[in-house]
């Protein structure tokens, strides 16, 4: 399967992947957000989505994520997601493994202890959110998302306002559970060095005569052979 | 300084001593006896059944209109919070219920329904309905729309979505609800039974208003207001204790 070598506004029919998006537009009240954005994420590869503060990244992730449903377009998504979140978005009264449980119905006891020993949380389970450490909370948060072997993985900003160490911490972490679970991944970032760092290829948005649109050219990275290590 | 447990106890000691210094100001134990003159009556009244009969009658009908009030106020509450196009619909009617006198509700429930137990639940259930929305409102109205996203995306059910992300957020406000709810529902009770009962802590004070027992009416008062405190610390505040442990965890 290709990746194509131009993206944008007017291109062919989309590519057969975990994910194929097709917006055709969104506004809010009047003022248009996103124009015609189209693209599609093959199993495996991860793709980093960067552009100007305000462009409508976030709101493009929520689209994808079927958070937001008022917009022109289609989206075909797999049927296991998972999202990271700016902020853990945990449930603070339940305990750690119960966060992982309550989301993911049938997963058991085992399944969720070694997703969370896989994010460094061999101990916490019983522990409620607001015990512990931002950088805690943030690994049960991975957790969460990776525990139900999504095919479709998608993160907005998951390295934002952690401290630089913390973040690296994250960042190698993050890539680890990639590169052994290889969903397709989807995530929105500031960060050039997270999204050459994590990224198979980049989309840019920028702005369009109608909303912000893919820019015309994509940076595409080799695959790492950590990625096509599994 | 006394520890936090005994404060309660020192505190309603103290209310008995401003009644106790009240009494023997008055003088007249048959406009306001001592606390220790209503024992005699108390013993008479819970030996001969008047007083568990009674209580019963009362504390049924409490249970009925709470469980009622605070279903459809948690329904209503929660669709209003939620929806802002139901909200501007059904929001007059919510100012219009709340500022109906609860005695114009009770008397024309009687009127329309009858003298019976349907009329009596209904008309309590009716006054307390809207705070209990209200409260809920605006419970639902604070739901952190980051874990509605989560919630979606994970695609949780709906019964998941309500029992593990929902109600766990409004707990702060049914409670207070509940709290409330107890509190208004059991007074509105004794106004209900006041007016149209046969049976209840109401129909007990209407009969010993009407003879000035003045003894009598307050060991029927102060018999209800005992098992409401204990309907307090036995249940609601456990249960608040309980669904709040994660805050002090």
């Amino acid at each position: 399967m290709g990746i194509p070598a131009t993206l944008g506004a007017a291109r062919g029919p989309l590519e057969v992947g975990v994910i194929a998006v097709d917006i055709r537009s969104k506004t809010f009240g009047g003022n248009a957000v996103l124009g015609p954005v189209s693209f599609s994420i093959a199993p495996g590869e991860t793709v980093a989505l960067v552009g100007p503060s305000g462009i409508g990244k976030s709101t493009l992730l929520r689209i994808v994520a079927g958070v937001d449903t008022q917009f022109r377009g289609t989206i075909a998504r797999p049927g296991a997601m998972a999202m990271v979140f700016q902020d853990p978005t945990l449930l603070p009264w339940r305990s750690a493994m119960d966060n992982l449980r309550t989301v993911h119905r049938g997963l058991t006891r085992q399944a969720a202890a070694r997703a969370m020993a896989e994010t460094g949380l061999t101990g916490k389970e019983e522990m409620f959110p607001g015990q512990l450490s931002q950088g805690q909370r943030r690994r049960l948060a991975l957790a969460r998302a990776f525990a139900g072997q999504p095919e479709l993985l998608i993160m907005d900003e998951p390295f934002v306002s952690l401290d630089a160490e913390t973040a690296e911490t994250m960042l190698a972490l993050t890539e680890n559970l990639i590169a052994h679970h290889r969903p397709a991944t989807l995530f929105v970032t500031h960060a050039q060095n997270e999204a050459e760092r994590l990224a198979t290829r980049i989309l840019t948005l920028v702005p369009g005569p109608e909303g912000a649109v893919l820019g015309t050219s994509c940076q595409r990275f080799r695959v790492r052979e950590k990625h096509t290590a599994g | 300084m006394p520890t936090c447990r005994f404060i309660p106890v020192l505190s309603i000691t103290g209310l008995l001593g401003v009644w106790i210094t009240a009494a023997l100001l008055t003088g007249d134990p048959r406009i306001l006896p001592m606390p220790f003159d209503l024992v005699p009556g108390f013993v008479r009244e819970i030996s001969s059944g008047e007083l568990p009969r009674h209580l019963g009658a009362t504390l049924v009908r409490v249970l009925w209109a709470f469980v009622l009030a605070m279903g459809l106020g948690l329904a209503l509450g929660l669709a209003m919070g939620r929806s802002p196009a139901l909200n501007r619909w059904l929001d007059p009617w919510l100012v219009i219920f709340l500022n109906l006198p609860a005695l114009v509700l009770i008397v024309l429930c009687y009127l329309w329904i009858g003298l019976n137990e349907t009329a009596a639940i209904l008309a309590v259930t009716l006054n307390k309905v809207p705070g209990v929305t209200t409260v809920i409102r605006e419970g639902a109205r604070a739901l952190d729309p980051d874990l509605d996203a989560m919630a979606k995306v994970y695609r949780m059910s709906w019964y998941v979505r309500l029992r593990h992300v929902v109600l766990p957020q409004l707990a702060p406000f049914v409670i207070a609800a509940a709290r409330s709810g107890v509190a208004v529902i059991w007074k509105i009770v004794l106004v209900v039974e006041f007016l149209g009962r046969s049976s209840g802590i109401g129909f007990q004070i209407h009969l010993y208003f009407q003879l000035f027992d003045v003894p009598m009416v307050m060991i029927y008062a102060f018999s209800f207001i005992a098992v409401m405190l204990l309907a307090e610390w036995v249940f609601l505040q456990p249960w608040e204790r309980r669904v709040a442990r994660w805050r002090w965890a």
